[in-house]
């Protein structure tokens, strides 16, 4: 049926079944093969939603997803027909951006029922240095030397949390912000992850501690870093209207959006973005169409899952969010508003990438289809509207708001 | 660099180990300049945009074709962090070291990211001025470094 401009996906599919492994530093998932794990997260969402691997016919990944193969991964746990499979390209960016694109393929006719998939295995490699030129043999997330990179490496820039650290230094320089700020992210993840059994880090973290903490690329100290885990995590979406016959209260697709300015562009690995975004996240136009896709506005989410590789990213992802204006994240967390349960957009109940477990961005759409079924450990009362954003970092960024139905 | 110990908070530069250049043919005369110890940025000689890192086309106006224009070795420090904690072993004796990134004057914002040199950790600010040391890697290699000015 042809449709008005404008008219998107909105609404059209549901994510109607969550599952993971438990999740382990790094390192610990072994002996268990990465596909072993990719496939247990899998059976589990499809458990979840009532559905079985014979319904699935279509994979919707980003970053290492499945290492890109999809065709073992059809083989060895009996996918009947694979009708679509794709995957943004890029790295964190992606993570709710997969689910969008399962959303689009459900949409578009392409497929009916699609899972979207992390599975992290840093025995051998770590992303921590994923932009070094020299990892172990093997080590698939280390950087070769490039025409590009040649640019950066030189100087040392060789990891995610030094990169961010230089945006994070000019956004102090703006702004005004404080290790404070960055603090309180930390904090207030952490406490949120002392109440759950799957998260890794469950001791009380306090300000003392945080400053005591030895600093690893200034203005970044330990506790501003997310932790090093495998797992996997896997998210099952299928048409809006089937959702309705199946085990769970869907979890509407409202919106989805990826992408990101032109001259965002590699960001972090070539530093050259105009001044106006360079203290940022990336994720401002995403937010804007993710927004007009919806209807819907940063007064309308009820609470914020923010991809939190670094605790600062937690702030720039605030202000491109709207939630407020935009050098001013620092005075919004300070005041109490992203703690759960009374601030005012709780962020991160879950743990995060920094205290539960970092499975590249997974963890957070998990948690939003928890707090949209009600039945998140720190649930937010009445929760209808949930967002979900993939990694700052180089194009795409990406995000979801996703609704009860 | 020398072989004398550093005071604790003396910068130190990455391991030349860990430094290999790799030029395509759009980058290769900025690094056949630096190692003779001279900075030149490429410019559209359609619309006058310096664009850098070296590519291709031109973001504004896509021509391909570009002058190398040379420009003094000075700039201010845009933003920066300083590493103290190495991620490879290879980094070991190398921190602190602190990556800037400095803002060329005069080039649209021609930003050249390099390592502070001459200068403690705590010495490093945004805004500070700051002059190119070359530094040689190995014959034929060599990277550009910055140091207050
Ligand atoms: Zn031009």
């Amino acid at each position: 049926m042809p449709r008005c401009p404008g008219v998107t996906l909105k609404d059209e599919a549901a994510i109607v079944g969550v599952g993971a492994t438990p999740y382990y530093k790094r390192g610990r998932s072994l002996p268990q093969t990465p596909l072993e794990l990719a496939g247990k997260a899998t059976l589990a969402a499809l458990d979840d939603a009532g559905l079985a691997i014979t319904d699935v016919d279509g994979l919707a990944l980003y970053s290492v997803g499945l290492g890109g193969d999809t065709s073992l991964f059809a083989q060895t746990l009996g996918i009947p027909e694979v009708r679509f499979t794709a995957m943004l390209t890029g790295g964190g960016g992606g993570a709710a951006g997969s689910v969008g694109l399962a959303a689009a393929a459900i949409d578009a006719g392409m497929a009916t029922c699609v899972v979207s998939l992390m599975t992290l295995q840093q025995a051998a490699s770590r992303f921590g240095a994923s932009y070094a030129p020299r990892g172990r043999p093997g080590a698939q997330y280390s950087a070769p030397p490039s025409p590009e990179g040649n640019f950066i490496q030189p100087a040392g820039l060789m990891a995610p949390g030094q990169m961010f650290a230089v945006i994070t230094q000019r956004h102090m320089y703006r702004y005004g912000t404080q290790r404070e700020h960055l603090a309180e992210v930390a904090i207030s993840t952490r406490e949120n992850a002392r109440r759950r059994p799957t998260a890794l880090m469950r001791d009380e973290l306090t300000l003392d501690e945080y400053f005591a903490a030895r600093l690893i690329a200034e203005p970044l100290c330990l506790f501003d870093f997310c932790l090093e885990c495998d797992g996997a995590v896997a998210v099952v979406t299928v048409s809006a209207a089937r959702a309705r016959d199946l085990r769970h209260p869907p979890v509407l697709v409202t919106a989805s959006a990826h992408g990101g300015h032109g001259r965002w562009g590699q960001a972090i690995t070539w530093m050259g973005m105009p001044d106006e975004m360079f203290a940022s996240s990336g994720h401002r136009p995403v937010a804007r169409r993710l927004y007009e896709m919806a209807g819907l506005g940063p007064a309308d989410v009820d609470v914020a899952l923010l991809y939190d590789h670094f605790s600062p990213m937690v702030l720039l992802q605030l202000e491109d969010y709207g939630f407020c204006p935009i050098g001013e994240s620092g005075p919004f967390v300070a005041d109490g508003n992203i703690r759960w349960p009374t601030g005012s957009l709780p962020v991160n109940t879950h743990g995060g990438n920094l205290s539960e477990a970092y499975i590249i961005g997974m963890t957070h759409v998990k948690e939003a289809v928890e707090q949209l079924r009600g039945q998140a450990v720190n649930q937010v009362e009445g929760a209808e509207v949930a967002l979900v954003t993939g990694g700052p970092a180089s194009l795409p960024t990406s995000s979801l708001l996703l609704r009860a139905a | 660099m020398t072989a004398s110990p550093a005071p604790a908070e003396r910068l130190r530069v990455p391991a030349a180990d860990l430094i290999r250049l790799t030029p395509d043919p759009w980058t290769a005369p900025f690094w056949e300049a630096a190692a003779e110890h001279r900075l030149v940025v490429p410019r559209c000689t359609s619309c006058g945009t310096f664009r850098f890192p070296p590519s291709p086309f031109c973001w504004r106006c896509q021509a391909q074709a570009v002058e190398w224009v040379e420009r003094p070795g000075a700039g201010t420090v845009y933003s920066f962090t300083v590493v103290w904690h190495p991620v490879l072993p290879d980094l070991a004796d190398s921190v602190p070291y602190a990556p800037a990134v400095v803002e060329l004057p005069d080039t649209d914002h021609v930003r050249v990211v390099g390592a502070v040199v001459d200068a403690d950790a705590s010495d490093v600010k945004i805004g500070l001025p700051v002059e190119l040391v070359w530094r040689d890697v190995r014959a034929g290699e060599t990277v550009p470094t910055w140091r207050p000015a």
